[in-house]
């Protein structure tokens, strides 16, 4: 569930921000007050400001791998990210919907990694900060069996591996 | 392991007959139109002169009855309905007291313990119209492999009433799926062909994927995320330890044996360029087969090692591609509609299976290596990844419903016959063993 609240926010973060990343409003349960928040947000430079500041995916078009402007933006704020924290390092992963073919869609999901990968590359990311790997159609974000959902399980997920601040 | 290795030490001798069928009164099933009207086989239970050897004889009679149901050609008559109570395998039958319940043919067999311990398993197969013996075989055997030797009982009915070899005496590797969607376990399972025999090659740790057999039947390739990135491994089911395949820089996945199986031929990945290698095993060398940016995967080679088939989008979609073993000759063989993937050529040689996906669904279809005649035989919401049974007349495959856990199915070359394979959990991507040594 948590997971799919993720995504949602992600899509929505993507649709709305074509200037600067806002601090993502988290979902608020209906239930009780919760205890004290935090007043400023994730940690900066740490593995929760990167995915909920910057952002960690960018998603693609039904059997694409070219990144939509969307998707350069957000590789943009990572590239940007990554210089201001210079130790990070990135695995890069590729991921597809399920209206494919199990291989077909590892080699589909490696090409979308790749085209993450250098993108950032080209904006000045040293190659031997950024591994790339492809899951295919293994780790759907959504588990429904819909456009929404796999609208946003064609994405490649930029993970931090490590360097980034606890 | 257990079973294969007990199997070794069994041996079977053809039982010598005083009368053969004359070849024009052959009893015979088609095989291509035997669905439309199955043959009606009558199966007696196997005598014994004990309880246990009773039991055996039972448990033997039931998983010819199953597999020759399954089959689809056959209609095993209910033991209900015999007349004639067999009480010795050397008498014949009154062949009339079967015709009259319309058994065309008639199994009878016995389970004998020996002194060393192991049971001898005989058993005969009668023409009732023809009042002839058709065949019979007896194999020696330790107690618990009763099973086997069912199924080449089985596989010796099955050739003998359809002039083709039989794919009962055979086991599936796939994989077994548990869990929610976003975080789905899949290990190795391999079992024999009905279902039986469950059990797994490897742990919950590491998700596994596309396994596939050797033609030894001993080994299983397969791709496996155990060392983080998709790489491709050897399994030996003689030792259960397993392997990667190579040091290679990019991922490595989709790998199939070599028709002798003395190489592997699989997909490299480097830099999101996806390519075709083959690797001998052992050399170790390998060869790149494939050279275009476009997607080149999911190679598979016809039965004389000569062509493969494979899978690449390189004119667009995702469509099927034969060329030569040495990589030359590339020729786009699909051009139907929509995106064809996984293909799989049979080990007859006549045809290659494939997924086809359009309009929302996914099926499975044969055509033959020229991409002529094409031909669906089922369809779904998510069909893929067919593997032929050894004798090129069944095919094997996933199907997975909107939102719901895969299953394993199959379906005869008629695309009639559509069965679920019984299994404990989830399952995909089967591969079928050829028959057993």
């Amino acid at each position: 569930m948590r997971k799919i609240l993720i995504a949602l926010a992600a899509v929505s973060a993507l649709a709305a921000c074509a200037s600067r990343p806002e601090p993502t409003p988290t979902p608020t349960s209906p239930t009780a007050p919760t205890a004290p928040s935090q007043p400023s947000g994730p940690t900066p430079g740490s593995v929760e400001d990167f995915r909920v500041s910057v952002g960690d995916r960018v998603f693609f078009g039904y059997d694409r791998f070219d990144l939509s402007p969307e998707a350069r933006s957000v590789l943009e704020r990572q590239a940007a990210w990554l210089r201001q924290y210079p130790n990070v390092r990135l695995l890069v992963a590729g991921n597809c919907d399920e209206r494919g073919t199990r291989e077909y869609n590892l080699a589909l999901g490696a090409r979308r990694a790749a085209a993450a990968r250098d993108y950032l590359v080209s904006l000045g990311i040293a190659a031997n900060r950024l591994e790339t790997v492809s899951y295919g159609k293994e780790r759907p974000l959504d588990p429904r069996a819909n456009e929404e959902a796999w609208s946003v399980n064609r994405n490649s997920h930029s993970q931090i591996v490590s360097g980034a601040v606890s | 392991m257990r079973l294969i290795k007990s199997f070794f030490a069994a041996f079977a001798v053809i039982l010598a007959f005083a009368f053969a069928a004359p070849a024009s009164a052959q009893l015979r099933v088609d095989i291509d139109e035997g669905h439309l009207n199955p043959m009606p086989v009558a199966v007696v239970d196997f005598l014994g002169p004990n309880a246990a050897a009773q039991q055996v004889g039972r448990d033997v009679s039931q998983v010819i009855r199953a597999n020759l149901d399954r089959s689809g050609l056959f209609r095993p008559v209910e033991p209900s309905a015999f007349i004639e109570r067999i009480s010795a395998m050397e008498v014949p039958p009154r062949f009339a007291d079967w015709r009259v319940i319309n058994a065309q043919a008639l199994v009878v067999g016995q389970v004998t313990p020996l002194p060393d311990g192991r049971i001898r398993i005989e058993f005969r197969l009668w023409d009732t119209f023809g009042e002839t013996s058709l065949t019979g075989f007896q194999y020696a055997t330790t107690p618990d492999n009763w099973r086997r030797i069912a199924h080449r009982i089985s596989d010796q009915i099955y050739e003998q009433l359809t002039g083709e070899r039989g794919y009962f005496d055979t086991r599936i590797v796939f994989v077994s799926e548990s869990g929610p969607r976003t975080r789905r376990i899949k290990r190795l399972m391999i079992m024999d062909q009905d279902g039986a025999n469950p059990f797994f090659l490897t742990s919950a740790d590491a998700m596994v994927l596309t396994p596939r057999f050797s033609p030894s039947t001993q080994m299983i390739t397969y791709m496996s995320f155990e060392t983080g990135a998709p790489r491709v491994f050897l399994y030996n089911l003689e030792t259960n330890r397993r392997e990667v395949l190579g040091d290679f820089p990019g991922m490595t996945f989709s790998p199939r044996f070599s028709p002798n199986g003395s190489g592997i031929v699989f997909t490299l990945d480097m830099n999101g360029n996806s390519e075709i290698f083959s690797m001998d095993l052992r050399a170790r060398s390998r060869v790149r087969l494939t050279n275009h940016p476009g997607i080149d995967t999911s190679p598979s080679y016809s039965p004389d090692g000569s062509q493969i088939v494979f899978n690449s989008d390189r004119g667009g979609s995702p469509q099927l591609y034969v060329m030569n073993a040495d990589g030359s000759g590339q020729r786009r063989i699909s051009f139907g509609d929509g995106r064809y993937s996984t293909p799989v050529w049979s080990p007859r040689g006549d045809l290659i299976a494939f997924t086809r996906q359009g309009g929302g669904r996914f099926a499975i279809g044969v055509m033959r290596p020229d991409g002529s005649g094409e031909r669906i035989l089922t369809e779904s919401y998510l069909d893929e990844a067919p593997t032929w049974s050894p004798n090129g007349r069944v095919i094997m495959f996933f199907r997975e419903g909107r939102g719901q856990g895969a299953r394993l199915w199959s379906v005869d070359l008629t695309g009639r016959n559509l069965r679920q394979i019984p299994t404990q959990t989830d399952a995909s991507d089967p591969a079928w063993s050829p028959l057993l040594p």
